[in-house]
């Protein structure tokens, strides 16, 4: 049985003015599983995660061409609404970033701007995300205390919570580890493992062994293109390409 | 709510805010366009080079112009190495201690200090205590105490953007500090410190409330020959021909004619001090 | 023995630059003595009780009557009407330079802005006397132009480039991982705007608006020229009022020197004083409990 295919891109280029970030960019997202982007520092996984979400639609100077296809739809098409793409792919950004108010309006901000206002109901997804983001157990008597009284792997948890509030399909994650230490790195990765259960989920990662732990499918970036992709496990032992192997052994990078 | 209706929200915002700063910016063309307009008329190069006459409804604005310019140079005569040195004692010197803590929160607090309340301190202790009488020298001090903090403010700030680098490789070449500041540091902020000095002149040129009781004359004769006589000056000059003079409404071209010098000095100066900034930071960032 | 001899020869300097240093402090205490010299000899012409609570203000009558409390209400209103015209526009303009505008035009905008904070004050009083106040008459049919309504529009001119621009900083400083947050979730620019960044800038805006109404509190010309000068509580914005300041750039260089008057206006300035260092010290307040609430 193959999985169904939830993100797919034909022939991406992604420029910044005269400089080609990302080239020829062929690559399926399964559903419902983790697929990991690995390569070396610049070589444009970070930037090609956030086409999948059009944050690049902040850099003036950043356009992109061929197709991003979410459920067949092209996310580039005309018509595409940007905002509800958004709820649809939640993000996860490197560093904790939650905003400077209570745990609990940090998760609530999602579902109050799409519209939910009942407390009730908040109350109802407040709960179910932090548990969802396995934090609920260590937060749930001080909802209303500064997120940022948090420790750092407590807060990506949190940031983690805050995207799934919204019930995205897909959740992105640029390198949510690198600011952590190795305890909090370990909680994470394991969410991860969870997590695929409901979501797509798309990570980036400077971290070969944790692409190997957590990821179903891997794509090996170098200098803005695709080398190899594949299956994690066979990309990890039988490399088809020299320079996977190369990097994957530690021979650059 | 929607999501056309949360676009619409977003769209209407953005469009309002835009009207504000097209406001502003109408309000601005606006007045400069009218001081213009009417006093351009007056302007001339008597205007500039003549005293006033006949009771100042005639004649030009010479003595308040150079009177102006008098104050300025001893405001900034005072003020500019005072607040250079405060500044360097605070970023180079200072220790987080409660002489330190004392001073920031005392030049903070000057900077708040109402400019009329300059004037009374002016009054009281330059006019009086020491015995200046009302006079170019306790005019021009207050306003120096007046421009102090900002003085102060632009070079902490100048002098905090010197790259560490300089100084470690100024005392690697076992330099003292006060070597070190003379030699790497100052000279590496002076420009940052110049163009906040400028920034100063302009504040100074339009003080009006300061000098009021500290030195500023209604009318003299003739330009202050010595620190301790009077002056005219421009701002105070706009005031009584506007609110005290005999004859408000036949010295309205004279009135719009001073407005549009002080407004060309202060507004020159300053222009200065934005462009010469504007320079430093591209070439900072290059 | 180097270092020891390197010391030596900063300590001069040092101790030079020290004593430099202090003048802005002997400044403000010699501004704090002064005004406390020269102003506590009116509390034996007339008491504390009268000077703040007496709503007459006829410093030259036989007997002459100081009652602070029609000045201070000039004052109050001035700042207050200003603060209600001012400040609202002041933060959408910061706002818009921080959050919406394109940056090729905030480096037009902002020298612009910049330029109105630098018109000298008796400038903008001026304006006030020959546009404004006949423009006012005319439209209201009052008596006079010169009042509450005038004085606070200039004013409002006057703190709008100040407040905006501090405002804008404190927008600007906020990290721009919490937008990033904020559009990742779905939310349109306004959205962020209202919901992230104005409560994560909130101690550096309050700061922005207090430091504005300080400046309004303690201008002087464009009251002096502007407010219509009478010493009467105000009940309308179009009624003349007679702020502390400009009371005091009135009289003070037509009063004898050690006269109740002359004291009297001096407790006007200690009163003005006080009023601006609270305000400062308010916004330090508020300062160090933003710095403790971000981390």
């Amino acid at each position: 049985m193959t999985p169904k295919i939830k993100i797919q891109t034909t022939a991406m280029d992604l420029w910044y003015d005269q400089f080609q970030a990302l080239k020829a960019i062929d690559i399926a997202i399964p559903e419902r599983a983790v697929t990991a982007f690995i390569g070396p520092s610049g070589c444009g996984k970070s930037s090609f995660l956030r086409c999948l979400n059009r944050m690049n639609d902040f850099i003036p100077a950043a356009r992109v061409d061929g197709q991003v296809l979410l459920d067949g739809r092209n996310i580039y098409g005309a018509g595409e609404d940007v905002i509800a793409l958004r709820r649809q792919v939640g993000m996860v950004f490197q560093r904790p970033n939650p905003f400077p108010a209570s745990i609990w309006d940090n998760v609530a901000y999602g579902p109050r701007l799409h519209g939910i206002t009942n407390r009730r109901t908040l109350e109802g997804i407040v709960e179910g995300s932090l548990r969802g983001a396995a934090l609920w157990d260590e937060v749930k008597d001080k909802l209303r205390s500064p997120a940022l009284s948090l420790s750092g792997g407590q807060q990506q948890r949190l940031c983690i919570a805050r995207a799934i509030a919204v019930e995205p399909e897909v959740l992105l994650m640029d390198e949510p580890t690198s600011a952590l230490d190795p305890m909090a790195t370990a909680r994470i990765e394991e969410l991860v493992r969870i997590l695929k259960e409901h979501f797509t989920v798309a990570i980036v990662t400077h971290n070969m062994q944790q692409a190997a732990r957590i990821s179903d499918e891997t794509a090996f970036f170098l200098n803005g293109e695709i080398v190899e992709t594949g299956p994690t496990q066979r990309l990890f032992t039988s490399p088809r390409d020299g320079r996977t192997e190369d990097y994957i052994t530690g021979r650059f990078g | 709510m929607s999501i056309p209706s949360r676009r619409a929200k977003d769209r209407i915002v953005t469009a309002l805010l835009y009207s504000l700063m097209a406001a502003v910016i109408l309000l601005l063309a606006g007045v400069l366009a009218f001081i213009v307009k009417n006093g351009l008329s007056a302007l001339s190069w008597d205007f500039l080079t003549q005293p006033p006459r006949d009771a100042m409804t005639r004649g030009g604005i010479y003595t308040p112009l150079i009177g102006s310019i008098q104050l300025i140079a001893v405001a900034m005569a005072f003020a500019f190495p005072v607040g250079v040195l405060t500044a360097v004692y605070l970023v180079e010197w200072a220790r987080d201690g409660l002489f330190t803590r004392t001073l920031r929160l005392a030049v903070r607090s000057l900077a708040g200090v109402p400019s009329v309340v300059f004037g009374l301190f002016g009054l009281s202790f330059f006019v009086v205590v020491l015995g200046f009488g009302a006079s170019l020298l306790s005019a021009g001090l207050t306003l120096g105490c007046l421009v102090l903090p900002v003085i102060v403010g632009a070079s902490e700030a100048a002098l905090s953007a010197v790259p560490r680098d300089y100084r470690d490789a100024s005392y690697a070449m076992g330099a003292t500090k006060w070597q070190t500041i003379r030699k790497v540091v100052l000279p590496a902020a002076f420009p940052s410190i110049l163009t906040g000095a400028i920034l100063a002149v302009g504040r100074v040129a339009g003080e009006t409330a300061p000098i009021i009781f500290t030195g500023a004359a209604f009318f003299t004769p003739r330009v202050a020959r010595s620190l301790l006589e009077p002056v005219m000056a421009l701002p105070y000059h706009i005031l009584v021909l506007a609110t005290a003079g005999t004859a408000i409404d036949e010295t309205r071209p004279i009135q719009y004619g001073t407005v549009l010098v002080l407004l060309v000095l202060v507004l020159g100066v300053t222009l200065v001090g934005v462009l010469f900034r504007a320079k430093l930071r591209m070439e900072k960032r290059r | 023995m180097k270092d020891q001899s390197a010391l030596k020869a900063d300590r001069l300097p040092r101790a030079l630059i020290a004593a430099v240093a202090t003048s802005g402090l002997a400044i403000m205490l010699f501004i704090l003595f002064f005004l406390l010299k020269e102003s506590l000899p009116a509390l034996r012409e007339t008491t504390l009780g009268e000077l703040m609570t007496g709503a007459f203000w006829y410093p030259t009558a036989e007997p002459a009557e100081f009652g602070l409390l029609p000045l201070l209400m000039g004052s109050v209103s001035v700042t207050l009407l200003t603060s209600a015209l001012a400040l609202p526009f002041s933060l959408g303009l910061a706002v818009f330079l921080a959050e919406v505008c394109p940056s090729a035009l905030r480096e037009i905008f902002k020298p612009l802005l910049e330029i109105l904070g630098f018109f000298p004050s008796v400038v903008l009083g001026f304006l006030g006397m020959v546009v404004l106040a006949p423009w006012l008459q005319e439209r209201f049919s009052l008596l006079t132009g010169l009042n509450l309504l005038n004085a606070s529009l200039l004013m409002g001119i006057m703190i709008l480039p100040i407040v905006a621009s501090l405002a804008e900083d404190a927008l600007s400083s906020v990290p721009r991982d919490l937008r990033d947050a904020s559009y990742a979730l779905g939310a349109t620019g306004f959205e962020t705007t209202w919901r992230v960044v104005l409560p994560a800038a909130l101690p550096g805006i309050l700061q922005a608006c207090l430091l504005g109404v300080m400046r309004a509190i303690g201008e002087t010309m464009v009251v002096l020229m502007a407010s219509g000068g009478a010493a009467l509580i105000p009940r309308s914005v179009m009624d003349p009022v007679r702020p502390l300041t400009s009371t005091i750039a009135a009289e003070m260089g037509e009063t004898p020197i050690g006269s109740a008057h002359y004291h009297v206006l001096f407790f006007a300035g200690l009163l003005l004083l006080i009023m601006t260092l609270s305000i400062n010290v308010g916004a330090l307040w508020i300062e160090r409990r933003g710095r403790k609430w971000r981390t």
